[in-house]
């Protein structure tokens, strides 16, 4: 059980550290240095800066020394918590980031939430009742779920209710909430929003883990042990929920590492489409802005977060699967 | 023999799979007949049996024509714009006139709303503009050699951009449907490098890892697992956005295919491992390392034909894959940028839900995108079912 968790969490680590190099190669690929950029926006935007708070940036940044000492320094920085200043918003990359990370966790995790709920029943049903009217409709469903892109699923949905409904269904929270301070009431509008988003996002990742269930449930209920329990006149609902459904869901949690960084992915279109207040609109106005301190923030920011959730399935499945936890390490 | 072969019914082998209980000398036959038959020939017969698979088949192929021919099937140029037929709704091709054969569209209407001071388009039924099958239009280079200039339809005299608008046009007065012809060209056609460099990485490494096992095996596993857990769509995003924006777009194109290749691999890197590990260590391998093969030639020669079919299979699924990370990041201004026409950038005029509800037709190149991704998944399932025919 230790061993096992010391090295996923090794490999944990080992992500953060791989997502952390492609998240400086973002900075540093657009031409010139990222303070000379910083001095042109700021000439735009009317401010001047002192030679000596260049110099200061230039010192904190090591941006006369070689590569990997650039990288060393950014990665202090970012160990403090100081990613930066965005030249976008002109504020510390902290503060613009912060709630929205927040809110893209929580997007993140309905759909997951969303996912789960949908997807078990749908898959016990759809193995119980092979070949059944049901198995086929949900069978075609999920093809159809695989094969829409989610951006194009949410900009359906938007077109329809705007037509139909003359509502807007994109963003989280009503508007008389969304500058509103945290409180009980913005809480229940936050949660009365996420529907949408959630069932945009968890789509494809639902008619995935129908398929993956469904073919795991039909293998386990041809074993042996299930017509023994049969015949030991166990009733048919205790016994399949009881034992193969058992089984059948193990690889479903080993599936969350894989399922989970896509839908945080996902999330990052479907915001701008839904125009939701995560990180993705600001990702892209990074990008399109060239404010690579923002965009490398978030790439790195967003990695770490998908890594951990990673890491806390890992730990679930551990919990859920006596194999996984005495296995040796091969 | 071969004569009592080629007598029996060449198609029939669900007769062959299912007559043990028949007649004998029936049996012994189609026995015969399965036993001789070559992986080829026994994976066709079980992809055959998918309908699905068949079905997604024909339309993946269907799609190709419509790329390959692009130029043939746009009756309009894609990028002749003009305002006073911008915004025209669907006018649909009416084929017989009075119970004749003969195509012909209405005229078009217009008037000006006295409120709102937009163009209205109205079908004109008191003016039939004549068509003809292969009718002269723009010129283009078929499949980019020969100059040519016949299209599929167009109007007996006069340009096809100023009388067809099969599904409407554009805020620019640009023919959709000669731009969803352009398009499927471009989005069909920007995976498949992509693919075959995810492939040959997929091979080279998956294999190395499961042929030689050992330290180099958990490091390329790990590295695999490292590029699965990391969301992918923001670091696609940066990667893109940090190339210069001068580029030519062809050279972004490229590079976007090489980024969606580096982790596209995986997927087929953990197959072929899979099946390296298992053939690792059959006789064959071992007589043709007594018989003194060098490593080179084992896996080149006697372990990666078994694996072909595999890997056509996981190729197929890789595709779709690659159509939708085309279209998204089009769609978000980040992949090909106008003037480059793709699924992805028609979507992005699509992308304004107000101006979607004046032009709701903009909608209509999310059809082949979806019908394109589910005939490839169909497809690739079928042959991942089939892939190995003893099974």
């Amino acid at each position: 059980m230790i061993r096992y968790l010391l090295r996923r969490f090794g490999l944990a680590l080992l992500t953060i550290w791989a997502i952390s190099m492609v998240a400086f190669l973002i900075i540093q690929l657009p031409p010139g240095d990222y303070i000379t950029t910083y001095i042109s926006r700021l000439g735009e935007a009317g401010t001047s800066t002192s030679e000596q708070q260049l110099a200061i940036l230039r010192e904190q940044y090591g941006l006369d020394q070689p590569l990997w000492v650039q990288y060393g320094k950014w990665m202090s920085l970012v160990l403090q918590g100081q990613f930066g200043l965005s030249l976008l918003y002109v504020r510390p990359v902290a503060d613009v980031v912060g709630e929205r990370l927040a809110l893209t966790m929580v997007v993140s995790i309905a759909a997951l939430a969303f996912t789960w709920i949908l997807a078990i029943p749908i898959g016990i049903y759809s193995a119980v009742r092979q070949y059944s009217i049901g198995d086929y409709v949900f069978t075609i469903v999920g093809f159809i779920g695989l094969a829409v892109p989610s951006f194009l699923l949410a900009l359906v949905l938007l077109y329809l209710s705007f037509v139909y409904f003359g509502a807007n269904i994109g963003g989280l929270f009503s508007p008389e909430f969304e500058d509103a301070p945290w409180s009980v009431a913005k809480l229940m509008d936050l949660l009365g929003h996420l529907p949408i988003p959630a069932l945009v996002l968890g789509s494809a990742g639902t008619a995935q883990l129908v398929r993956v269930l469904r073919a795991n449930l039909l293998d386990e209920l041809r074993k042996p042990y299930v017509t023994t329990a049969r015949a030991k006149g166990l009733s048919e609902q205790v016994l399949i929920s009881k034992y193969p459904v058992r089984v059948a869901l193990n690889p479903f949690a080993s599936t969350i590492g894989f399922v989970f960084p896509t839908i945080v992915s996902g999330s990052i279109i479907i915001s701008t489409v839904l125009s939701l207040p995560t990180v993705g609109p600001v990702l892209l106005a990074a990008l399109q802005a060239q404010d690579m301190f923002l965009a490398g923030a978030i790439v790195l920011l967003l990695g770490v977060m998908t890594v951990i959730g990673t890491f806390v399935s890992d730990l679930i499945l551990a919990w859920l699967d006596p194999r996984v936890r005495r296995a040796r390490a091969a | 023999m071969t004569q009592l072969l080629a007598s029996l019914p060449g198609d029939d082998h669900d007769v062959a799979v299912t007559a043990t209980g028949a007649a004998l000398v029936e049996t012994s036959g189609a026995e015969e007949q399965i036993s001789v038959a070559s992986q080829w020939r026994l994976m066709w017969w079980r992809f055959r049996k998918h309908k699905l698979a068949l079905l997604g088949a024909i339309v993946v192929a269907l799609f190709y024509v419509a790329a390959l021919g692009a130029d043939f099937f746009a009756y309009s140029n894609p990028y002749d714009s003009g305002s006073v037929r911008a915004n025209v709704p669907p006018q649909p091709i009416y084929f017989f006139d009075n119970g004749e054969f003969g195509p012909f569209v209405y005229g078009l209407k217009r008037e000006r709303d006295t409120a709102t001071l937009k163009l209205i388009y109205t079908a004109d039924p008191s003016v039939k503009i004549p068509l003809q099958f292969f009718a002269k239009g723009f010129e283009y280079d078929f499949l980019g050699i020969f100059p040519a200039d016949v299209h599929i339809i167009g109007p007996v005299d006069g340009a096809a951009e100023e009388t067809i608008y099969l599904l409407g046009t554009d805020i620019q007065g640009r023919d959709l449907w000669s731009r969803i012809m352009f398009g499927t060209r471009t989005s069909l056609t920007i995976g498949l490098a992509g693919v075959l460099l995810s492939l040959v990485l997929g091979v080279v490494l998956g294999g190395i890892s499961g042929f030689f096992g050992g330290w180099v095996d958990t490091l390329i596993q790990r590295l695999i697992e490292i590029i699965r857990s990391v969301p992918v769509i923001p670091l696609w995003l940066g990667l893109t956005a940090a190339m210069p924006k001068d580029w030519d777009i062809l050279l972004v194109y490229f590079f976007i295919t090489i980024i969606i290749s580096f982790i596209g691999w995986t997927e087929l890197g953990r197959v072929v491992r899979g099946r390296f590990l298992a053939l690792r260590h059959e006789d064959f391998v071992a007589a043709a390392e007594l018989a003194g093969s060098s490593t080179r030639r084992i896996i080149f020669v006697h372990m990666l034909p078994l694996l072909t079919s595999h890997i056509i299979a996981a190729t197929t699924l890789a595709l779709p894959v690659m159509i939708i990370s085309e279209t998204s990041l089009s769609f978000l201004g980040l992949g090909l940028r106008i003037p480059a026409i793709s699924w992805g950038t028609l979507l992005h005029d699509a992308q304004n839900v107000q101006a979607l509800a004046i032009t709701p037709w903009l909608l209509i190149v999310a059809i082949p995108v979806i019908v394109a991704i589910l005939a490839f998944n169909l497809f690739g399932d079928g042959l991942r079912d089939a892939a190995d025919p003893y099974a």
